[in-house]
């Protein structure tokens, strides 16, 4: 029953969805000044019917309900509660019912809350976001349908892999589509204003708001993505450069360079074509990012599902919407206004460009890393493999000047500024962080100049914007994230060339000494929970005066059989402890695995910062 | 004019991606003895575990059997998981078994190897991880079967499991 529901309310979207295509093609032809009621109405019922039939699948999860083949695939009656609700989305189905309802969700919001813009535009924007949608409801509806029935029906489901049993992991996925499903109306948008000539500042400052929400949901689903693989995966990094991590960065990358330079159409009204190819390129890359993980054309391990043809209906529909959008550009570009800016090479608009130069250099060392094994593949029948050296050789150098132009754009005036004689002040925080630098790096065995000097510029950049905070009247949210962004640089160069690790077999009541600490391990327990058994290890760490207690656990999940190891982590605001143990063969013995990580929690919090200031400059937006 | 040029440029371009990629959708992801066989790098030179010694990795892949490439780390959780089908796998005398070591501290791989055995026939290190990645490998454990023309032949990402270790013995038995 509750299966014929969801599909039923699926079909009337799809009806709602094709009826608003004409409907909105109709009326953008007939250049209408006003918009018609049934707009309204048309998009509350499809909101409606997208609401409906996602949780109707909630419901069909929380309850158990095996007659749907989703559930029966990816849950099981001993589930606790939140994860049966997670699991609605940690599947292939689910995922992209959520993706549908964002994406309609987001199309209504968009209409309620631009009445002030020109009726046209939003036809406009409307017919490409029912597109999309129309797309998405005809993958899910015959690709991937989530109310299959299955009969007979079974009295128990198949469970949901243990390793995505995790709260952040619960909330990663959502918030990650908000991002992604974001960029779809910035698409929309961007092709509307291209077609009706409204390219310019006071569109600008509408879709900002876009953006912005996009971006900083972006941001903390990859937050959140990082910090799960942090202590899940139990390898103690939060970066792997796996394809999927990739996928996710590439439009991030894009959208920070949209978030600049749509600040230089709205306060200059230049970079028209520029801000629209950018707004392009940031949907096709969420979009491919859809495909290259959904298809199963990567090997990773986040690929949901391998089905070629799910793959191929994805990939024609990018390219149809790609070259939809490549010729509403190419045959509307005179429509950008003439605008005879002049430019000067010392202004606020410069460096924002080279913000967006060094965005695109960043993009592109990742799509080539992603990209570039899959057509020598395809082409040449070899196999490589791209690995963090590849990244970090290609981007980490850059940061440098990357750094230091990030230090000085922000208090570089608008249209015109000269390079000032030689100030004192910036010549003391230069010095300063170089010899703060050179003290860190000399104190380790890294590369000196090297590190010294990224130290040297990241630190640069952290006192300059702390600096600016003395400054009255500039812009708050950018001095937030760009805090965030030097606290960021500044944890991770850090926590690279201060962790440490050491790795032994022990049994109970073993002792190990090493870096000055002493290890012991002092008992294991057995004990049950709702839907797995676990062996929690006691150790206990001594170092000089100070006692940490660690309750590291091995889960062993009954349904499907999978054994995960879960670290505990000690933090505190200077360092992280991770302790994580594993089985192995010998009768009593455990792989212990200690690693003591600086600044850890920094990390986190420094990516928390520059969202901050995206959400403080959404509010500010609105105020006026 | 100009224009024009660049959007035909961009268009055939964007169409050629999609080609790539819808072929790329039809590959199969493991190598099949049939399909056009990536032969070995021939100067893979790693240091014995034990001895110390440089090997050429070619050196050490047999002629008459098949050799099979596993690469871990005794950090590597995974690589225990898997670690038992190795031992069964050593135990047939038809396959010659090369560990190599990936990123690790040499003293953690040695105890590694003593307390849950040793089931390759040798043991390379690869210290700082750049032979594994010359090899094509994305990460550890990574498990490559090659034949008698020093051909890979399959390749398996992440730990073996029983259907792989089903298929690695039926394709010796070949």
């Amino acid at each position: 029953m509750i299966n014929q529901i969801g599909a039923y309310s699926l079909y009337i979207c799809l009806f709602a969805s094709v009826y608003l295509i004409f409907k909105s093609y109709i009326s953008s032809k007939n250049f209408d000044k006003k918009i018609d009621q049934t707009f309204f109405a048309t998009l509350s019922v499809q909101l409606f019917m997208t609401i409906l039939s996602f949780f109707t699948l909630v419901f069909a999860f929380v309850f158990s309900d095996f007659s749907n083949i989703t559930v029966f695939n990816n849950s099981h009656t001993l589930k606790p509660l939140f994860y049966k609700i997670s699991g609605t989305w940690g599947n292939h189905e689910g995922s992209l019912l959520l993706w549908l309802l964002v994406l309609t969700f987001f199309l209504f919001i968009f209409f309620v809350t631009s009445k002030k813009m020109n009726a046209r535009y939003r036809i406009l924007t409307i017919l490409f976001q029912e597109i999309i949608i129309l797309g998405f409801l005809l993958f899910i509806l015959f690709t991937s349908n989530p109310f299959l029935n299955i009969l007979p029906i079974p009295d128990e489901g198949l469970g949901l892999n243990p390793i995505l049993q995790d709260p952040a992991l619960a909330i990663h996925p959502p918030l990650l589509y908000v991002g992604y499903v974001g960029t779809s109306i910035i698409f929309s948008a961007s092709l509307a204003a291209l077609i009706t000539k409204t390219v310019d500042n006071v569109w600008a400052s509408h879709i900002k708001n876009w953006i912005l929400v996009s971006w900083v949901f972006l941001s903390v689903g990859i937050l959140l993505g990082s910090i799960w693989a942090y202590y899940e995966l139990g390898w103690g990094g939060f970066w792997f450069w796996d394809p999927v991590e990739n996928v996710s960065l590439m439009p991030w990358f894009c959208l920070t360079a949209l978030l600049h330079s749509i600040i230089v159409l709205k306060n200059r009204n230049i970079f028209h074509s520029w801000t629209v190819i950018l707004s392009i390129t940031t949907f096709s890359l969420s979009m491919s990012g859809t495909f290259l993980v959904r298809s199963g054309i990567l090997n990773s391990i986040h690929t949901f599902a391998n089905d070629p043809s799910r793959g191929v209906f994805i990939l024609t529909f990018l390219l149809f919407l790609v070259l939809l959008a490549i010729f509403i550009f190419f045959f509307n570009q005179k429509n950008f206004p003439d605008t005879h800016q002049r430019s000067f090479l010392v202004s606020r608009e410069t460096s924002i460009l080279i913000n967006n130069w060094f965005m695109m250099f960043f993009l592109s060392v990742v799509l080539v890393g992603t990209a570039y094994p899959i057509f020598l593949e395809v082409v040449n029948d070899a196999k490589i493999s791209v690995g963090p050296p590849f990244y970090h050789k290609l981007i980490v150098p850059f940061l440098i000047p990357f750094l230091f132009f990030m230090a000085l754009g922000p208090n570089i005036k608008w249209i015109k500024d000269k390079i000032k004689k030689l100030n004192i002040s910036q010549i003391i925080f230069l010095i300063l962080s170089f010899l703060i630098s050179f003290f860190i790096v000399f104190n380790t065995n890294t590369n000196y100049l090297f590190s010294t000097l990224l130290f040297t510029f990241s630190f640069y950049l952290f006192f300059k914007v702390i600096n600016s905070f003395q400054k009255k009247n500039s812009n708050l949210s950018q001095k937030v994230s760009h805090l965030g962004f030097s606290i960021f640089m500044l944890s991770i160069l850090l926590n690279g060339i201060l962790s440490k690790e050491n790795s032994a077999n022990m049994k109970v009541g073993d002792e190990i000494n090493f870096l000055n600490k002493k290890l012991i391990f002092e008992n294991v327990k057995v004990e049950s929970d709702t839907n797995f058994k676990k062996l929690i290890g006691e150790f206990k760490l001594k170092d000089n005066e100070k006692i940490i207690h660690f309750r590291p656990e091995i889960r062993v999940y009954s349904q499907p059989e999978t054994i995960t190891s879960e670290a505990d982590i000690s933090s505190t605001l200077f360092s992280d402890d991770f302790l994580v143990f594993s089985l192995i063969k010998n009768d009593g013995f455990f792989n212990v695995r200690y690693q003591h990580k600086p600044l850890m929690i920094w990390i986190w919090i420094s990516v928390l910062l520059m969202s901050l200031g995206g959400v403080l400059s959404f509010f500010k937006l609105n105020e006026k | 004019m100009k224009n024009n040029k660049i959007f035909y440029f961009v268009v055939i371009l964007i169409v050629a991606i999609f080609f790539v990629l819808l072929l790329g959708l039809k590959e199969e992801k493991n190598y099949s003895p049939q399909s056009n066989l990536k032969k070995l790098n021939n100067s893979i030179l790693l240091k014995e575990l034990y001895s110390g010694k440089n090997i050429f990795l070619n050196d050490l892949l047999l002629e008459n059997e098949l050799n099979l490439i596993n690469i871990w780390a005794s950090w590597c959780s995974p690589c225990k998981a898997e670690h038992p089908y190795l031992i069964n796998l050593n135990e047939r005398s038809d396959l010659n078994l090369i560990g190599i070591n990936y990123k690790d501290n040499l003293d953690n791989s040695k105890k590694f190897l003593s307390d849950l055995g040793n089931p390759y026939d040798e043991v390379l290190v690869d210290s700082d991880g750049t032979k594994s990645i010359e090899l094509g490998a994305i990460g550890v454990p990574e498990t490559y079967l090659i034949n008698n023309e020093n051909k890979i032949i399959k390749k398996f990402i992440g730990p073996l499991d029983q259907d792989d270790y089903e298929d690695i013995i039926s394709l010796i038995k070949k």
